[in-house]
């Protein structure tokens, strides 16, 4: 069965004057139309440059060195720069963090709209323009007639929010990469972003690849998760799975050190949060094992070696944990029992 | 009975307003409230939340209360002096009791100036320990937030996010501060550098029985760390209670609406989203009636004309408006639990 869209074994690499990097180290996904895939990591996981590389937007000193994205059925790495230019925008569109810098200040939303598809589709300004109202009203611009000749600064950052998602829709896409839509948002209005999302998700089959650091935007709106550390994706599963069993020490880690809001606090949690310790490290100095190992509550001799591989475990799971390697886990039996004792303790 | 202690910081009916709106060379022609009357205590060794979203006053009144900004009215007693009264010299001296931390620790920390003189500052200034007595009052303050005490003679930029904000808290606390403001202190960190801040903040907070005024957007770290939360809109306080009290029965629309805009951390339980309507009014101008009626579910024809006082509602809580009576707790818990 193909998929929409499906990354095989991606390294991006970066020239810094400490060395090479890799913001993406290895990274295979896929997704299916209609469906969201959450992507989560702290800063500097490289979620950013992974969904700009799929657009084939990673520019200087950074490059793809090696693998495959596969869009239904064809490597985009392999495109004409003008065959991928067709593809950006009408197929696969992004919408960026930013609300405040992603739109140009010198020109009115509804002209920054209708750009879009006077380049792709060639339509003419006019008819360009009224698409745009109607775009506005789609994302629910209150007054779109009078809105589409405003300027970015005459609205407030949810408005300009939606005029980039408006934005992204002008081509009908297939794909939306969504990097932490709603993170410089107000929490009332990133609900609404949230739903707008979702809406727009079910009534035209989109497929989203919503980044974010948030896990509780991910359980509101991902359909599978993966969480990426140092370039590479470390668990991935199903999302309903992933909150209620996370297997990577890191994935664990995160969801602990949380607190929470609606839910109660668990009893004895009211001080202390359980933090990881220590800091993800620079990408120039990563451990030669596990880039987690120095941070790990549940390290083995295995950890220090190589990172990890993704270990299949069962239907649309996967973890890079030594923990989980089959072939050790009769070696690793009586240590790894009592991580998991820690791992309970940790959720507690 | 106990006899009652004055609260450390007791905050009375605070104004600021900046002007929106300028003729050339004239008088402003608008006013933005971006404290519009607020008043909150504070008592020793507590700690206040103080949530609301961005344009809410919040960072504002923080730098009223220490005069970083000059209210337009209203009085602030910090133990029982009132700041407003105090000369701009006195004033500078009382600050050494109250300390503030801020949310960038990347703009907040001169780049030129080792770590070791960034936090023996306000030693000297405040004439508080012997050039001798520098370096290891520095080495002591370095380790009580974590950090290497050799670590002084490094510049920020050598520290990650997270360690820099423990310069910043080793700053504050190098004058003995009973008061700390802390205005978004975690809210530009890493998930789980943030974890090991807040454990910190609290750490401190009981070894040296602060108290904190900590401001911030994240819900979920403010009842955290906070004893009692304020929830603050437009510039008014419309809620405050007890943490535990407000998250599990916010009363006032707003505090019930904030809270369910929260995504929450369980796929089981996703829900309809967006319970709130519209986007907060524009700040400019005069307001009547409640700062809240052009978003509020629940508005009345009153609410529109009459601004609703913050009225004392149960033990340890404060609700401004109309529509919560207080017959209608056991309903409006009820309905507000979510």
């Amino acid at each position: 069965m193909s998929h929409l869209l499906e990354i095989r074994d991606l390294v991006v690499t970066f020239t810094t004057p400490e060395g090479q990097i890799r913001p993406v180290d290895g990274v295979s996904l896929t997704l299916d139309a209609g469906e969201t895939l959450g992507l989560v990591g702290e800063s500097g996981c490289g979620k950013t440059v992974l969904a700009l590389s799929i657009l084939r937007l990673v520019t200087e000193p950074g490059r793809i060195t090696s693998g495959q994205i596969l869009w239904k059925g064809r490597d985009l790495l392999t495109l004409t720069p003008r065959k991928m230019r067709a593809v950006r925008g009408q197929e696969i569109a992004m919408i960026f963090q930013e609300p405040m810098t992603a739109l140009n200040p010198v020109f009115t939303v509804g002209n920054q709209i209708a750009e879009t598809m006077v380049v792709h589709q060639r339509k003419s300004w006019k008819v360009a323009m009224q698409d745009a109202v109607d775009l506005l009203r789609l994302v629910a611009i209150p007054d779109p007639e009078r809105r589409v000749h405003d300027y970015p600064h005459q609205m407030s950052g949810g408005m300009r929010q939606r005029v980039l998602i408006a934005m992204a829709l002008s081509c009908n896409p297939e794909l939306i990469l969504a990097d932490e839509p709603t993170t410089a948002l107000d929490v009332t209005i990133q609900a609404q972003i949230l739903e707008l999302l979702d809406r727009l998700r079910q009534e035209r089959g989109l497929a989203v690849l919503h980044i974010t650091h948030d896990l509780g935007v991910v359980a509101e709106v991902a359909d599978r998760v993966a969480v990426m550390y140092t370039g590479r994706v470390v668990e991935e599963a199903p999302v309903t799975d992933l909150f209620h069993d996370p297997l990577h020490p890191y994935t664990l880690g995160l969801m602990a050190s949380r607190p929470r809001t609606v839910e109660a606090p668990p009893a004895g949690a009211r001080r202390r949060l359980p933090a990881i310790q220590g800091m993800v490290p620079p990408l120039t100095r990563l451990p030669a094992g596990c880039h987690f190992a120095p941070r790990c509550p549940d390290l083995f001799a295995a950890c220090q070696v190589a990172p990890p591989p993704l270990y299949p475990m069962g239907p649309g799971r996967a973890v890079a944990c030594e923990k989980f390697n089959p072939e050790e886990q009769d070696r690793l039996a009586s240590p790894a029992d009592e991580g998991d004792e820690r791992d309970e303790n940790a959720r507690a | 009975m106990r006899m009652p202690v004055p609260d450390l910081l007791k905050v009375t009916d605070l104004v600021k307003r900046f002007p929106a709106g300028q003729r050339l060379l004239g008088r402003p022609h608008a006013w933005v409230r971006a404290v519009d009357g607020v008043s909150l205590t504070v008592a020793r060794g507590e700690t206040l939340g103080l949530v609301g979203e961005s344009g809410s006053g919040k960072t504002t009144l923080g730098r009223c209360i220490l005069r970083l900004i000059e209210p337009d009215r209203g009085s602030i007693l910090f133990d029982g002096v009132d700041l407003l009264s105090l000369s701009k010299r006195r004033m500078r001296a009382l600050r050494r009791e109250m300390q503030i931390i801020f949310q960038d620790p990347f703009g907040s920390l001169n780049p030129r100036m080792k770590v070791s003189t960034i936090i023996a500052e306000p030693l000297i200034i405040h004439g508080l320990a012997r050039r001798q007595d520098r370096p290891r009052r520095v080495a002591e303050l370095l380790e009580m937030v974590g950090l290497d005490p050799g670590c002084g003679g490094r510049y920020p930029h050598e520290f990650s996010g997270g360690q820099r904000q423990r310069i910043g808290i080793a700053r504050a606390l190098a004058v003995s501060p009973r008061l700390i403001i802390a205005d978004e202190p975690v809210s530009s960190l890493d998930v789980s550098v943030q974890a090991q801040v807040l454990n910190l903040l609290a750490e401190l907070q009981e070894r040296l029985g602060l108290a904190y005024l900590f401001i911030a957007h994240d819900l979920a770290v403010v009842r955290h760390i906070s004893d009692r939360v304020a929830v603050m809109y437009r510039g008014r306080i419309v809620e405050s209670a007890r943490a535990e009290d407000l998250y599990a029965h916010p009363l006032h629309p707003y505090t019930r609406a904030l809270l369910a805009s929260v995504p929450v951390r369980d796929p089981d339980q996703r829900r309809p989203r967006s319970l709130l309507a519209g986007e907060p009014p524009s700040p400019v101008g005069e307001m009547q009636g409640c700062s809240f009626a052009s978003r509020c579910p629940l508005v009345e024809e009153r609410c529109r004309r009459e601004d609703p006082a913050l009225r004392p509602h149960g033990e340890g809580r404060q609700v401004a408006c109309h529509l919560v009576e207080p017959v209608s707790v056991e309903i409006a818990g009820v309905r507000g639990d979510r």
